[in-house]
């Protein structure tokens, strides 16, 4: 890898073109600049080997029958389950729950956890840096949006905007700072009258990588009988997350941004939040017994497992940790960084680029900027007829781009196959659109 | 020629830098703002009607070229123009004007402003093309 000036050379640093071998996507005939491993990441070959062996080989339902195959798929996807228990440290894998992703999880918990523990004058703690999937949930819990009651209460507390809803639950927003961190010199205070039931954050940026104090935030949430909920999607694909130093009581996060497949997502829980909350989808698998009177629930994790799971996909995420693990985190959240750090100062030089997020050293492998006179959609499209696939737009984060002041921003993110040749691609790009739109 | 001079015929660019009828009316008779949740893109189109006819149009909003452009060819289009012509406008016709093929993501930015117009004229709220399905 051509190591940037000032890059830091890491004893076990990543072969990302050894690594990029091994993903089909880049084996292709067109050329692929791929910078939007935020959105979702490829996919190498031996996660596609393991979906394809379970259907060449024990295709079977799970958890049912009885014959070899059905035993072995069993046997398949529990053992997934054990792979993602050690790989976040979980103190067991029953703490583990599939689901579709991280907004499943999400509203897992807004719906299994938020319907039976939240009552009228509770209160949540969100931050205005949350992706839509950790504020909708709870939009919709406390009865804020189209249809679902009416005007919201809004004050202001401080920099801290408040909302109500008719179902008298009200949502505790943490602003974000011009630089495009949390302003956590509010939390004190919207935690103070001890009515806040659950603190949701999201622990690094979808738009700006910034890497959140989360175990800081946990800290202040349980001195004030608070729950802990971090959306983990962007960091257990980047960089170590063991959810018992974190101190969270729950914790989501998506196979396909971890170099897994779609469809496959993970809630871990502590395990005794979990074992009180009711379920949350009803049907098959989910039940000890079931009679026309109602029903007595399974055990843990399969009490939140409703109907057939996503089989193949638990083992292509089974297959990903693998495949993550022998990389190792360490190596895979330096290199993201290395290349943040080659990008950074390229970027920035150029004419009517602002770079949004914090420096370097808070933030992970992700790259956010505005093109002055030249919207964020028109930057890609440019960017796209050279191969380079970036995101532009809101990014799922509208509230975040609101806060900062601009409509939408142009989204460079890595992971471990993303090379350094891949930003310069992005830097011409971006010059050329300036050339071609600026009026 | 590679893809990228093909999606931005000078066309499309000379209508983004200099936009014909940018701007508000005082007095519209008919105001209507719509915008592409995907993207944030907004159009709003102001429009003065006289005897069934469009005799003013303006539009403002932010977004990109394409959703820009196509604001300010359509404004064009229907200046003058009987009301009705709205609702005989397609989705087929906004992109002859556009002179480009999309896909299914960009073909969403070319469409607001017409669907923005359908909105505030007759109060349809589909994406044009949705209607004729």
């Amino acid at each position: 890898m051509n190591r940037a000036a000032g890059a830091t050379a890491h004893r076990e640093a990543l072969d990302a073109r050894t690594i990029r071998s091994q993903f089909p996507i880049f084996r292709g005939a067109r050329p692929l600049h791929y910078l939007d491993s935020a959105a979702t990441s490829q996919k190498p070959d031996a996660v596609l080997q393991a979906m394809d062996r379970y259907y060449a080989t024990c295709n079977a339902n799970i958890h049912r029958g009885v014959y070899r195959i059905a035993e072995e798929a069993t046997a398949a996807y529990e053992d997934a389950r054990r792979r993602v228990a050690t790989f976040i440290n979980a103190a067991s894998p029953r703490e583990v729950v599939f689901t579709r992703n991280s907004t499943e999880a999400i509203n897992l918990v807004a719906n299994a956890w938020g319907r039976s523990a939240l009552h009228p004058g509770d209160a949540i703690v969100l931050t205005e840096m949350e992706h839509h999937s950790n504020l909708v949930p709870w939009h919709i819990l406390a009865g804020l949006g189209e249809g679902l009651g009416g005007a919201p209460s809004v004050r202001r507390a401080g920099a801290a905007t408040i909302v109500r809803g008719d179902r008298g639950i009200e949502i505790r927003y943490v602003p974000v700072t011009p630089e495009g961190e949390l302003d956590l010199s509010v939390l004190p205070s919207l935690l103070a009258d001890g009515r806040v039931r659950l603190v949701g954050v999201v622990h690094v940026s979808n738009v700006l990588g910034t890497i959140n104090p989360v175990a800081e935030i946990a800290r202040q949430a349980h001195a004030a009988g608070a729950h802990v909920l971090v959306d983990a999607s962007q960091s257990v694909p980047h960089f170590p997350v063991d959810v018992q130093a974190l101190g969270a009581d729950f914790v989501a996060f998506t196979g396909h941004k971890m170099l897994g497949p779609t469809g496959i997502g993970v809630l871990w829980g502590r395990r005794e939040l979990l074992e009180a909350m009711p379920p949350f989808l009803g049907g098959g698998e989910m039940i000890r017994e079931v009679q026309l009177g109602g029903s007595k629930w399974n055990e843990l994790p399969w009490k939140f497992e409703a109907g057939t799971m996503a089989i193949a996909e638990a083992i292509g995420l089974g297959a990903a940790i693998d495949y993550l693990s022998a990389l190792g985190m360490d190596a895979i959240f330096a290199h993201d960084r290395e290349l943040a750090e080659y990008t950074l100062p390229r970027i920035a030089a150029l004419p009517g680029v602002r770079v949004l997020g914090p420096p370097l050293a808070r933030r992970g492998g992700v790259v956010a900027f505005t093109l002055e006179g030249v919207h964020a959609h028109d930057v890609a499209t440019v960017l796209d007829a050279d191969g380079v696939a970036v995101r532009a737009g809101h990014h799922c984060a509208m509230p975040l781009h609101e806060a900062l002041g601009v409509p939408a921003s142009v989204r460079a993110s890595f992971h471990c196959y993303s090379l350094p040749e891949e930003v310069d691609a992005l830097v011409r790009g971006v010059k050329r659109a300036r050339e071609v739109f600026a009026r | 020629m590679s893809e990228w001079d093909d999606m931005f015929r000078e066309n499309i660019l000379d209508h983004y830098r200099n936009p014909r009828n940018q701007g508000a009316l005082e007095h519209p008779d008919i105001t209507y703002e719509d915008a592409n949740p995907l993207c944030g893109d907004k159009i709003r189109m102001d429009l003065n009607v006289r005897d069934g006819k469009i005799e003013a149009v303006r539009f403002s909003g932010q977004g990109c070229s394409i959703s820009q452009a196509a604001a300010s060819m359509l404004s064009e289009r229907i200046e003058g123009q009987p009301v009705e012509e709205v609702r005989k406008l397609t989705r087929d016709d906004m992109l002859e004007m556009l002179g480009i093929e999309l896909g299914p993501v960009r073909l969403k930015c070319a469409l607001l402003a017409l669907k923005t117009l359908k909105a505030g004229v007759y109060g349809l709220k589909q994406w044009p093309g949705e209607e004729e399905a």
